[in-house]
C-alpha cells in the first residue's frame, strides 16, 4: 500500500530453483519484521487496531491469531495466483481473499469464542483493511513464490503480535490488575474497598495505548541504533 | 560560606574525570552550581550579559508560589476544621489550622520534589548530560494543583509521567510541548478520576464526623446548580454574590491547594510581573480571554453554570493559578509577541468554555492550557510567517 512497504522487501525477488526450506534468506523473512522492520513500530502500520484491541491481553491474543490467519492464507493465495492476475485489478482480487477469510476467521471466532469475538466488534471485519496485511500482499507476495510468501506472513504477523500483546500486557496490568483475565491484584487493596490503590483508568482509554507503543518505539530504538534516522 | 566552598572544592577531584565517582560528575555538578553562581566563561558565539541564568530565574518563580503555598497550608486546616465544625471564625486557630495543614500538605511537596528530582538526576546521569533545572518549578506547582487528600504514591506516579514523557523524550527542560505540571495533573485527573475530581477529595476529614448540611463541594461544583445560592463548608449561605466573590477572591473555599485564593496567586504574580519573568501579554489576554467568554455565556444564559458572574467565575476554580503560574510557562507558550496574544486569549477562553460546557471536566482551565501549550508553535509558525510575508512585500528588487 505504502511505498515504504515496497523498499523494504524488494530484496527477494527471484530465487534459485533448488534453495532449502530454512535458507539464510529465508529465516530473515521471519526474524526480521520482529524487530528490524516492525510493521508497528517501524513500518507503523495497523496502529489502528494496535489502539482499539490492547485493553485486555485476551483480545489481543485473539486478534493477533486472527491476523496470523488471514496473513498466512491471503499471501499464500495470492502468491499462488501471483502470475494470474491482471496488474490492473490487483487490489479488488486482493481484497476479495482478505475478505473471504475474514468472514472465515470471524464467523470461527463468533463460534468458539463469542466473548472475545463480542469484545472485538467491528474490528475483526476491519482486518481487512490492515494496512499491514495489504502492504505485505502488495509488497511481497505479489513478486514471490509460496513457501517465502507464508514466511513472510508468518514473520509479520508476529511482529504485529508481540507488540500488540506487549502493549496488552501493560495496559491490563495497569488498567485492571490482571493479566489475561487472572487478577493479581487483591480487590482488598483497591481504595473503594478501603485499601489504598487504585486501578489507573487512563490505561483503558485509547491515548494511553499510544503512548505504551511510543515508549516501546524509544526502548526498541535505544537498543537498535541501527533505526534512528539521519537528521 | 566559605565552609561551604571549601568542602565542594574538596569534593571536586572525585567527581572530576579520572576521579572515584566521575560517573556522578553531572549530579555534583548540578548540586554545586545550584549553591554558588557557576564561574564558566561562555568563549564565542553570541551571548547575553547578566545576572540570572535558569536556576535563579526558577527560583524567582517559586518565591512567587509561596504566597499561595502558605495561603493553601492555611486554608487546608481552615476547611478541616469547618468541616468538622471547629474553630469556625476566619481569625481563631490561626496556629493550628496552619500547623494541620502543613501537616498535609508538605508530604505532597516533598514527594514530588523527591520523585521528580530523582527522575531528573538519574536521567542526567544515564544520558551523562548536566542536570537541567526545570523540574525546580514543576516540582513546586504540582503540589499546588492537587486535591489535599491526593494519595502520596499518584503524586509520585504522576510525577513520573509528567518528567518522562511530558519532558524527557522530547529532549528534556526547554524541549517539551506540554507543561509538566499540568501533564501530572491530567495524567492523574484519567487516570485516577476518583481522586481528582468529586466531593470528598478537597478537604481532609481525617473521618471525622462532619456539621450538618456538608457536603465538601467546590464553588466550581455548586455553580452547575445555581449561580446565585452559594453555600459554604459550615453549610450556612453566602448572602450575596459579593460575598461569594470575596470568598473566593480570598481564598477560604475548597479547592487544589494552592488555588483558591486569588489574592495569593496575584501577590505572587506581581513578582513575577515585577521581575519580568512571567509574560503581561500572556496574563493580560489570558484573563481577557476568559473574561470575554464569561460575558458572552451570561448573554446566553442557557443555565446555571453560565450565569455566573464574569468576575466570579474567573475567581473560581484554577483560572488565577492557570494564568499566573501555568499560561506563563515559557517553554511551553507561544514564543513570539502576538503569538503570545493570542496563546493566551484562546487558553482563557477555552478554559472557560470548556468548564462551562462540559461539567464533568471542571477544571477546563488544564484542558485549554494544555490545549494551546500544543497549538503554541503553530501560533508561532503563522506569526512568523505574517511577519516575514509582510516584510517582503517592501522589499524593492534592484537588478
Amino acid at each position: 500500500m505504502s511505498t515504504e512497504v515496497k523498499t523494504a522487501s524488494a530484496a527477494a525477488v527471484i530465487k534459485e530453483p533448488s534453495e532449502p526450506l530454512f535458507s539464510k534468506k529465508n529465516k530473515l523473512l521471519l526474524t526480521d519484521p520482529l524487530n528490524d522492520s516492525n510493521p508497528i513500530t517501524v513500518q507503523v502500520l495497523g496502529i489502528c487496531s494496535a489502539l482499539a484491541i490492547t485493553v485486555q491481553v485476551k483480545q489481543a491474543l485473539v486478534m493477533s491469531i486472527s491476523v496470523l490467519a488471514v496473513m498466512i492464507g491471503g499471501n499464500w493465495i495470492i502468491s499462488l495466483i501471483r502470475n494470474i492476475i491482471p496488474s490492473r485489478i490487483r487490489i479488488i482480487v486482493q481484497l476479495v481473499v482478505v475478505a473471504s477469510l475474514v468472514i472465515l476467521v470471524d464467523q470461527v471466532l463468533k463460534a468458539y469464542v463469542y466473548d472475545v469475538s463480542k469484545a472485538l466488534s467491528v474490528f475483526v471485519g476491519l482486518i481487512i483493511t490492515n494496512c499491514i496485511i495489504m502492504g505485505r500482499l502488495e509488497a511481497f507476495a505479489l513478486a514471490n513464490k509460496p513457501w517465502p510468501s507464508i514466511l513472510d506472513a508468518i514473520g509479520n504477523a508476529m511482529g504485529y503480535a508481540w507488540i500488540l500483546i506487549a502493549v496488552a500486557v501493560v495496559r491490563e496490568a495497569f488498567g485492571s490488575g490482571s493479566i489475561m483475565g487472572f487478577k493479581f491484584i487483591p480487590d482488598a487493596w483497591l481504595i473503594t474497598n478501603g485499601g489504598f490503590y487504585a486501578h489507573n483508568n487512563m490505561m483503558i482509554l485509547p491515548p494511553m495505548a499510544l503512548i505504551v507503543v511510543g515508549i516501546i518505539i524509544w526502548i526498541q530504538r535505544a537498543k537498535n541504533t541501527a533505526l534512528i534516522e539521519e537528521h | 560560606m566559605k565552609i561551604i566552598k571549601n568542602l565542594f572544592d574538596s569534593l571536586r577531584p572525585s567527581f572530576e574525570e579520572g576521579g572515584k565517582f566521575e560517573r556522578y560528575y553531572t549530579a555534583f555538578e548540578a548540586i554545586e552550581t545550584f549553591a554558588f553562581v557557576p564561574n564558566h566563561v561562555t568563549h564565542d558565539g553570541a551571548h547575553i550579559k547578566d545576572a540570572i541564568d535558569l536556576k535563579r530565574t526558577m527560583f524567582l518563580v517559586i518565591v512567587a508560589t509561596i504566597p499561595a503555598l502558605l495561603f493553601g497550608m492555611w486554608n487546608t486546616g481552615h476547611q478541616h476544621f469547618l468541616a468538622v465544625g471547629e474553630l469556625v471564625g476566619l481569625g481563631e486557630g490561626l496556629i493550628d489550622k496552619f500547623i494541620f495543614g502543613a501537616l498535609k500538605v508538605m508530604p505532597i511537596v516533598i514527594v514530588s520534589y523527591g520523585v521528580g528530582l530523582g527522575v531528573e538526576f538519574a536521567m542526567a546521569v544515564y544520558k551523562r548530560h548536566s542536570v537541567e533545572e526545570g523540574f525546580l518549578v514543576s516540582g513546586m506547582l504540582i503540589p499546588l494543583i492537587m486535591p489535599v487528600e491526593v494519595p502520596l504514591w499518584m503524586v509520585a506516579v504522576a510525577t513520573i509521567f509528567a518528567v518522562v514523557i511530558g519532558k524527557e523524550v522530547f529532549g528534556g527542560t526547554g524541549m517539551n510541548i506540554l507543561n509538566p505540571a499540568l501533564t501530572a495533573r491530567a495524567f492523574l485527573f484519567f487516570a485516577y478520576p476518583t481522586k481528582m475530581s468529586g466531593n470528598l477529595v478537597w478537604v481532609s476529614t481525617e473521618s471525622k464526623a462532619t456539621v450538618d448540611g456538608y457536603s465538601g463541594e467546590t464553588l466550581l461544583a455548586q455553580s452547575i446548580n445555581s449561580s446565585t445560592d452559594y453555600i459554604d463548608q459550615a453549610g450556612t449561605a453566602y448572602g450575596s454574590v459579593s460575598d461569594t466573590l470575596m470568598a473566593a477572591f480570598m481564598g477560604w473555599v475548597p479547592g487544589s491547594i494552592g488555588e483558591t485564593s486569588t489574592l495569593a496567586i496575584l501577590i505572587g504574580g506581581g513578582l513575577l510581573l515585577f521581575t519580568g519573568i512571567g509574560s503581561w501579554r500572556i496574563m493580560l489576554s489570558f484573563f481577557l480571554g476568559g473574561l470575554s467568554m464569561s460575558y458572552l455565556f451570561n448573554l446566553w444564559g442557557a443555565n446555571p453554570f453560565m450565569e455566573v458572574n464574569p468576575l466570579l467565575q474567573l475567581c473560581m476554580g484554577g483560572f488565577m493559578f492557570g494564568m499566573v503560574f501555568m499560561a506563563t510557562d515559557p517553554v511551553s507558550a507561544a514564543q513570539t509577541n502576538m503569538g503570545k496574544w493570542i496563546y493566551g486569549f484562546l487558553a482563557g477562553l477555552l478554559g472557560i468554555m470548556i468548564r462551562v460546557f462540559n461539567p464533568a471536566y471542571p477544571e477546563g482551565i488544564m484542558m485549554g492550557i494544555l490545549f494551546m501549550n500544543v497549538m503554541a508553535p503553530l501560533i508561532d509558525h503563522y506569526v512568523v510567517e505574517a511577519s516575514i510575508n509582510r516584510r517582503m512585500k517592501r522589499v524593492t528588487v534592484t537588478t
